[in-house]
């Protein structure tokens, strides 16, 4: 409707393979790789895949709602990091139940901290949160002392659960990812603070002025980020039985790629849980995908670049109806 | 009353990093024993001169409304190909001259980094954040899979001997430093580029309108923080003698954090250089201070965050242009 409108370079069939290019090269990379190595396809394989892609999906999940409400969350690697650190070292001095609540406790504390500074001081989202993601590292650090930190009695704790477990026969690191994608698509779309956080985002001015607390809604998105971050660190924690202090390096601006792959738009206001699904099981599929056709590990980075600048150009060019900028 | 004001008090209220960067400085002058000394003044010009040289051609990116987070890949590139090519049997009989093709590869691979950011940038009108978020996973995957994982070492000892050479009481690195930040100094200040650097940070209609090319402009300011990128990746390398493929991680994050505690806006439109050095000092002093101190590094990271948070609230109280803003 859109293109239509403003009718450019793009029309027709055009802008039918920008609008759904990503799903198109989606589908070719799945037929592409299950035509050249038959195990790809299968139950096992793609099991696997997503249960790999879970830590990263159940972050993202948390880091889309912060994206939707307008801002940035940078803080989630560092604070996957300390959560795990945490609860992998409590879990030996407390028991596993203190452990976890304890670290959930203090994940939300450092997601306060983040919503305060953004959502009720007003600062920028980007520094806020590069700032924290310095000082997470550094409070993981003094916490364990530069040491690594794991369980000792691996084999009869009931911790294993969240990482090397099943419930109802589906491994339990899959059942939270999507779980916790069903539970917040349904937040996000069908509930008033669903609508308010998409206000807030779209058109902050506008919902303030329709009677919406910006300051709260913005200090709860980042507790919602908080949150799933436990959630990371407890598939984490739990899969590896042990941490590095500097585990969760770098996985913010994995995560970042997933959502964006998604289609959320970094200005805020639009956005979609499942379609952040989609885009951390692209990234996951093609990592995947290209190990079993042989390709060195690292050519998944590459592949990733213009997987991102592909996926967001062509969302771009549906929207303004002409593939190239219009800038000068 | 502002007016009234002498000429050194007011430089400082639009300066204010230098104020800090005064204010610690004779705080550990005062209470560690060996840190006002020219050794060690030099020494913490010359562990700043890799940061301090990317947050120049940062700057320039930054005040035109950009940002570039792939400056730390490119530092890896630039260090592994200058490493590298300098002991390629083809420059044998070379003897100190097969630097110089070795420091020029690695130069313009800088460069072509930037070229094809901005040229993404330009072209496709994708956000600055994304599309360098996508180079610095993508060129991360280069670096690793050019190398082969592997470390590379300086096999001819003049390189390593430049990085640790003077000139006169300067440690030559630092003043690679300083001389580059007189020259983009006066580029910004003193030039057209300069002065159309900040039109199109700060009203990019208007630079339009005004008749500048607003995508050749930003693909050129892209080509110049990569040159100081990989720069900085040679400076690095002659002064460890070696490259690594991990070399330059979250080199990204603290160049960002020293422009913006030298006050330059991420909306764009505004920033100095001399700001940018005090930013880049303030971080240095820091550090070199507090590990005189036998302040675990730890805690360096913790403070360093924090202080980045509280310089943005403090901007923030300090220039209320957004005083009309609605509260809620």
């Amino acid at each position: 409707m859109e293109s239509a409108a403003t009718a450019g370079r793009l029309n027709g069939v055009g802008s039918i393979l920008a609008r759904q290019g990503i799903l198109i090269a989606f589908v070719l990379f799945m037929v592409g790789f299950a035509a050249f190595s038959d195990r790809f396809l299968s139950p096992e394989n793609v099991t696997a895949v997503v249960r790999q892609a879970a830590i990263i999906g159940v972050m993202a999940i948390g880091v889309t709602v912060v994206v939707i409400s307008g801002n940035l969350d940078l803080s989630v690697g560092s604070m996957l990091s300390f959560a795990t650190v945490l609860v992998v070292d409590l879990h030996d001095q407390i028991g596993p139940g203190p452990a976890i609540l304890v670290m959930f406790l203090a994940t939300l504390v450092l997601g306060a901290a983040n919503g305060f500074l953004v959502g009720v001081l007003r600062l920028n989202s980007l520094i806020v949160t590069l700032g924290m993601l310095s000082a997470i590292q550094g409070l993981t650090l003094i916490y364990t002392g530069g040491q690594n930190v794991d369980i000792a009695d691996q084999e009869s704790t009931w911790f294993a659960i969240f990482g090397r477990g099943h419930i109802l026969g589906v491994a339990t690191p899959i059942l939270m990812f999507l779980g916790l994608a069903a539970l917040m698509h349904v937040v996000l779309s069908s509930t008033p603070y669903g609508r308010r956080v998409y206000a807030v985002g779209g058109n902050p001015t506008a919902a303030v002025f329709s009677g919406i607390r910006r300051s709260r809604v913005v200090f709860s998105t980042y507790l919602i980020s908080a949150f799933a971050t436990g959630c990371a660190a407890l598939i984490l924690g739990s899969r590896v039985m042990g941490s590095q202090n500097n585990v969760g390096q770098g996985y913010e601006l994995l995560v970042l790629a997933g959502v964006i792959l998604g289609g959320t738009s970094l200005l805020g206001g639009s956005g979609n849980v499942l379609k952040t699904v989609v885009g951390v099981l692209i990234l996951g599929f093609i990592q995947n995908g290209l190990l079993l056709l042989g390709f060195a590990y690292y050519v998944q980075w590459l592949v990733t670049w213009v997987v991102i600048i592909l996926a967001v150009w062509l969302d771009i060019a549906a929207k303004r109806g002409r593939l190239l900028s219009p800038i000068a | 009353m502002r007016a009234a004001l002498p000429a050194p008090l007011r430089w400082l209220t639009s300066n204010p990093i230098w104020g800090f960067v005064a204010l610690v400085f004779v705080f550990f002058s005062v209470t560690t024993d060996h840190f006002f000394d020219v050794g060690n003044v030099s020494n913490i010009l010359l562990q700043t001169s890799t940061i301090g040289l990317i947050a120049l051609g940062m700057t320039l990116v930054m005040i035109n409304g950009n940002i570039d987070l792939s400056v730390g890949a490119t530092v890896a590139l630039a260090a592994s190909l200058a490493v590298d090519i300098q002991g390629w049997p083809v420059f044998a009989d070379w003897g100190n001259w097969a630097l110089a093709p070795a420091v020029i590869s690695g130069l313009l691979a800088g460069v072509a980094v930037g070229a094809l950011n901005g040229l993404i940038v330009w072209k496709t009108g994708v956000d600055a954040f994304i599309v360098t978020l996508g180079a610095m996973i993508g060129v991360r995957g280069i670096v690793f899979i050019y190398t082969g994982e592997q470390s590379f070492y300086a096999m001819n000892f003049a390189y390593s001997d430049f990085g640790a050479s003077s000139v006169g009481p300067l440690p030559t690195l630092a003043a690679l430093f300083l001389v580059a930040a007189v020259l983009v100094h006066i580029l910004l200040s003193r030039t057209v580029h300069g002065r159309n650097t900040y039109a199109v940070g700060g009203n990019r209609e208007a630079a339009v309108n005004a008749g500048i090319r607003v995508g050749p402009h930003m693909l050129v300011n892209f080509m110049i923080v990569g040159f100081f990128a990989a720069l900085a990746g040679v400076a690095l390398s002659t002064q460890m003698g070696a490259s690594t493929p991990n070399l330059g991680r979250e080199y990204e994050l603290w160049t960002i954090t020293a422009v913006v505690l030298g006050g330059t806006k991420l909306a764009g439109g505004s920033g100095t250089i001399v700001g940018t050095v005090g930013g880049v000092l303030a971080i240095g002093i820091l550090r070199n201070g507090m590990n005189l101190m036998q302040v675990p590094a730890f805690y360096v990271l913790v403070i360093l965050g924090l202080i980045l948070i509280a310089v943005l609230f403090l901007d923030k109280q300090l220039n209320r242009r957004g005083a009309e803003e609605l509260r809620t």
